[in-house]
């Protein structure tokens, strides 16, 4: 029994002392506390207020959304589940040009109402925050239910189906108890993420109205040097986050639907005209609201292919790396920690500010090595880190799922703890291994890397090389840079996620 | 001879008491009302459970400490007793080579010795999910007779299956129980199973598992817990 | 064997190398990038010192205040006017010992830490095929009408935003916050970094987008592109100038030394207007290359001393604070 705690323990400590430990550098050099200012409760006040909408907002879209994927089989539907999770894996500032591209002053949104005579919309605001980020995680929030749709055995539906239940009582009786354990853990994810939004936020808030907390840290770290201050207010938010995940780890309680045969059986269920049109048009407007931004991006950055030279390749490659080594390491980590509490533990990974992060990972490396020379394995550790929580959202009900049903029969057959992970975990969840696997090396890649405190000219990931395209008025360059970005990161979710998918479902 | 000496088990508001013995090869029966604690019972000899106090003895030895992979048992459970992804050479071949490495050739001979013996020749390649029911209880024997442990218990596990098929299963149980010289502990709902298979019956009610009774005197003159229960419980599931 | 002559002359360059002695200069990450000065300096530099260059990109600031005296930095180059006060109270620079008498800046520049290199103002650029008739003064874009949409940076984030809140602070004065509130409703939004609103107000999102003086330059030589233009306002332009320093620690002391008179050198300063697209700080105007001798430039020139913009900082940003935030 020990040693199946043993990893947990380990991965659990890893985390914490990743994340205390560099806070706690950071706080040890400042020598004490910071004060908060007035504007600092401001920043608090609408960090909560913009990451509690978001969340709420994009979960509750995403039922209905991820209700339609499941129950319909068309033409491109692999396609599109996977282009979906494209808007996540986008860096920041690049997904802010293409929904600006759609929703913008200057936008395609605004053109057509122009050229309809109707009055234009503004994109800045409360609002635009709250529409970026559920751009952003509509899609997480959207695969996370999607999976625990999957996760209803066939076997259930089948007696639903011969029960003749409406769509209503099937709704009520297998696809609401999926959702009262599934939905909370997607919306904390998703809350703890906006919680550290900040240069979305402030761009499309319109101003220091639109003040988080993780913006207060960079001005802290960067420019006033007050340490202090950072540390305290990246307490704040682990102490945010950490609320957050243990709510969602209360309202996430309850049984699983036990095992099925891993039969594929067609579904009977919502055959009706509007139940279909419905459908059609859920997924339709979310693929619009979604695949426009993206489309937009894309082919603006189509010219700027051409302007690419070797540093970008390198960087590419680099940046390839780097997401490689940090997926094997992060699912290692996350299997080890699949477990409730485990997923409260991982939550802290992109609860604490990168910056601090950073800030305390220098502090501690520098007296023993260059921390330059480690740019690329502390990238790595911090890239695993960071996609941790997605991991174990992922993996985590289905890893408990695999132990609920088949811990006892591997305890009668006394498998080995290497057999068991060989034999029943690793193909149990095949599928979300392989979600997991593509959204680590994309967010990896997409992932400014840790901060420019690690920055090491020789090795550039391919996000800075971005910024820095921008910050040299190489505007088209860094669009078709951005493209490229786009295009490593989903070619690694498409091709980690597909491989998990092929197979699980035959 | 199988023990339970004083054994105690309490949780919540639910408490079973067992103090009884059973003989090595005996067919065994054990009924009761939903709820009684048949289910405890097995867990408690398999050792997925642990009592608070009291032993569980085996030829002697005490076992109660012993994790479930360690005890003289084989448990066929209600559901779940096959990986859905493994096809069954490799869910069989977990019996003999629990450290999941691949079977060495008198090893695979064992298995499909077991599936022959069942009924199943030429399925090895098979996963569960394209077997009938029947199919997947005569695998999950199978199994169980490559385990080979002295002690079989089974906890409901034909309860899905039609009255011919589950007359079949249990005659195959019973084969495979004098193949193997094996005590078998079969929890059912259903009177009719312990008549047709088991020569003694355990009654679980009332929070105790009482000493084992000859089946045919049992059911000739009920206690009042039996009588209850089979006037209100018995034929439905 | 072809293998191990391979590997034998790797061993044989690497070992050249490293007998050169290496001087380490922290910079911007946007001057170490290709697009940036960074190259064509450490190629100038090492022609004429016979020693390795190694740049070092990232916060500048804060990773030296980390570090300390333990930090491996012997120049820091890129530090901008409005945040010395801190580096200059961190007491690890010693005097660049530079001449200052080639100097062409705007203002009188006596700091014997803190060497210029170049500079520029802050303004808004628009794209006047766009906007046809810009404001003409300050006080002309605080009248304008409220569609007419500028975006911004972050004082609290960024260089240039601060820079434009003491900007507004110079012009306003008193009036600041006042000002800020009539400029409201035509902030559009504001953003972390320079390059975020660069990017937004070549998208068309924009009418004027806060950058510099000098941004004009760049479309004109790189693109040749005429209709970026600096909105330039009687009020005056606040001054940003970009700063050299020798650390106190360093253990190359005449390599600094040497990189330091370098920066003012005719050769440094011809490259450093098109390396960095900002001002000559030691470049009379009709040695500045063409495009930027085309340029508009401010007749009056705002500017305040390191003590000054310190004392003034907190109250200018909790004034723009307070009237954005209604």
């Amino acid at each position: 029994m020990s040693l199946r705690a043993l990893p947990a323990a380990v991965a659990a400590l890893a985390v914490a002392g990743l994340v205390l430990g560099p806070v706690a550098a950071v706080l040890w050099r400042a020598g004490d506390w910071g004060r908060l200012g007035p504007g600092d409760w401001q920043a608090l006040r609408f960090t909560l207020w913009q990451a509690l909408l978001s969340a709420a907002v994009s979960t509750v879209l995403a039922v209905p959304l991820a209700r339609a994927l499941a129950r319909r089989r068309f033409a491109g539907r692999g396609l599109l589940v996977a282009l979906l999770g494209a808007p996540f894996i986008l860096p920041t500032l690049v997904a802010v040009l293409g929904l600006v591209a759609v929703f913008g002053q200057n936008g395609v949104l605004n053109g057509a109402l122009r050229a309809a005579g109707l009055p234009t919309l503004s994109i800045y605001g409360l609002h635009g925050v709250v529409l970026a980020h559920v751009f952003f995680n509509l899609p997480l929030a959207t695969r996370l239910l999607l999976q625990g749709w999957h996760a209803i055995p066939a076997e259930r539906f089948r007696l639903a189906a011969s029960l003749g239940l409406s769509p209503w009582a099937l709704f009520r009786t297998l696809e609401a108890p999926m959702l009262t354990r599934i939905a909370p853990g997607a919306f904390a994810v998703i809350f703890v993420i906006c919680l550290s939004s900040f240069a979305v936020a402030l761009t499309l808030g319109g101003g220091p109205r639109a003040t988080t907390v993780e913006l207060a840290i960079y001005q802290a770290v960067r420019f006033d040097f007050d340490l202090g201050r950072a540390a305290l207010l990246s307490v704040v938010q682990l102490g945010l986050a950490l609320a957050a995940g243990l709510v969602a780890l209360r309202l996430g309680a309850g049984a699983g639907f036990g095992a099925g045969l891993d039969r594929v059986l067609p579904r009977w269920d919502a055959r009706g005209g509007w139940s279909r049109g419905l459908d059609a048009l859920w997924i339709g407007l979310a693929a619009l609201f979604l695949l426009l931004p993206l489309a937009l991006v894309a082919a603006r950055g189509l010219p700027g292919l051409l302007l690419l030279d070797a540093g970008i390749w390198q960087a590419a490659s680099h940046s390839l790396s780097v997401a490689l080594a940090s997926t094997l390491l992060c699912l290692i980590w996350a299997l080890a920690l699949a477990s409730r509490w485990g997923e409260v533990v991982g939550l802290a990974g992109i609860a604490v500010s990168p910056l601090v992060l950073g800030t305390g990972l220098f502090l501690i490396l520098q007296p023993l090595v260059n921390p330059l020379s480690l740019a690329l394995p502390v990238t790595t550790l911090v890239n695993a880190l960071m996609a941790l929580p997605f991991a174990l959202r992922i993996l985590r009900p289905q890893a408990q799922a695999a132990r609920q049903d088949y811990g006892r029969l591997a305890q009668a057959l006394g498998l080995t703890p290497l057999a068991w992970l060989r034999l029943v975990l690793l193909p149990r969840l095949r599928r979300p291994l392989g979600f997991a696997a593509g959204l680590t090396a994309a967010l990896s890649i997409g992932d400014l890397g840790v901060i420019a405190l690690f920055a090491n000219p020789d090795r550039a990931t391919l996000p800075l090389q971005v910024y820095r395209l921008m910050g040299s008025y190489q505007m088209d360059a860094a669009t078709g840079a951005a493209l490229l970005l786009l295009v490593l990161s989903f070619g690694a979710f498409w091709l980690f996620d597909r491989g998990g998918r092929m197979g699980a479902d035959a | 001879m199988l023990t339970l000496e004083g054994l105690s088990f309490t949780e919540a508001d639910f408490t079973l008491q067992a103090d009884l013995a059973l003989d090595p090869g005996a067919r065994v029966a054990v009924v009761g009302p939903s709820g009684a604690g048949k289910s405890t019972l097995l867990d408690l000899i398999a050792g997925f459970r642990t009592p608070q106090a009291g032993r569980v003895l085996w030829q002697g030895q005490d076992i109660t400490a012993a994790p479930p992979d360690r005890r003289p048992v084989a448990l066929l459970f209600q559901e779940n007793n096959l990986f859905p992804h493994l096809d069954l050479m490799r869910n069989l071949g977990l019996a003999l080579r629990p450290d999941g490495r691949r079977l060495r050739g008198p090893e695979r001979e064992r298995v499909l010795a077991a599936l022959a013996r069942v009924g199943l020749e030429g399925m090895e390649a098979r996963r569960p999910g394209a077997l009938s029911g029947g199919q997947q209880s005569r695998a999950a024997l199978a199994r169980v007779l490559l385990q080979a442990r002295p002690i079989l218990a089974l906890d409901e596990p034909f309860a899905a299956l039609g009255p011919a098929l589950k007359a079949q299963m249990l005659d195959l149980l019973r084969e495979v129980a004098e193949d193997l010289g094996a005590l078998v502990l079969l929890v059912s709902h259903d009177p009719e199973d312990a008549r047709r298979f088991a020569q003694a019956t355990v009654l679980v009610a009332e929070g105790r598992a009482h000493p084992p009774v000859a089946t045919e005197a049992l059911f000739a003159d009920p206690p009042p817990a039996l009588r209850a229960y089979l006037g209100t419980g018995s034929g439905t599931e | 064997m072809k293998a191990i002559t391979f590997a034998a002359g790797c061993l044989a360059a690497s070992s050249a190398l490293a007998q050169d002695a290496v001087l380490t200069v922290y910079a911007g990450d946007y001057i170490v990038s290709e697009w940036g000065p960074g190259p064509r300096i450490e190629e100038m530099f090492e022609a004429r010192c016979n020693c390795d260059l190694q740049f070092r990109p990232g916060d500048l600031l804060p990773r030296l205040l980390l570090e300390g005296a333990r930090t491996e930095a012997d120049v820091v180059f890129g530090l901008n006017t409005d945040v010395t006060k801190q580096a200059r109270e961190s007491g690890l620079f010693a005097p660049h010992g530079v001449d200052l008498a080639p100097l062409t800046l705007p203002i009188d520049w006596q700091d014997d830490t803190f060497l210029p290199y170049n500079y520029g103002h802050t303004a808004f650029v628009y794209n006047s095929d766009r906007l046809a008739e810009p404001p003409q003064s300050f006080q002309a874009l605080l009248d304008a009408p409220d569609d007419l949409k500028i975006v911004l940076q972050d004082p609290r984030s960024s260089i240039s935003g601060l820079a434009l809140v003491l900007w507004v602070q110079a012009v306003f004065g008193e009036e600041a916050e006042a000002a800020w509130a009539k400029l409201a409703p035509k902030i559009l939004t504001v953003t972390r970094g320079w390059s975020e609103s660069y990017g937004l107000f070549t998208e068309g999102e924009a009418d004027m987008v806060l950058s510099y003086t000098t941004s004009p330059a760049y479309h004109i030589i790189a693109e040749d592109d005429r209709s970026k233009k600096a909105a330039i306002f009687p009020e005056g332009h606040y001054l940003m100038v970009e700063l050299a320093a020798k650390v106190a620690s360093t253990d190359q002391p005449e390599l600094a030394q040497q990189f330091m008179e370098f920066l003012l050198t005719p050769e440094f300063q011809e490259m450093i207007a098109t390396g960095n697209w900002s001002f000559p700080a030691a470049l009379p105007r009709e040695s500045w290359p063409e495009g930027f001798r085309e340029l508009d430039l401010p007749e009056t020139v705002l500017f305040y001393s390191e003590d000054e913009a310190a004392a003034l900082r907190d109250e200018s940003i909790e004034a723009w604070r307070r009237a954005l935030s209604q």
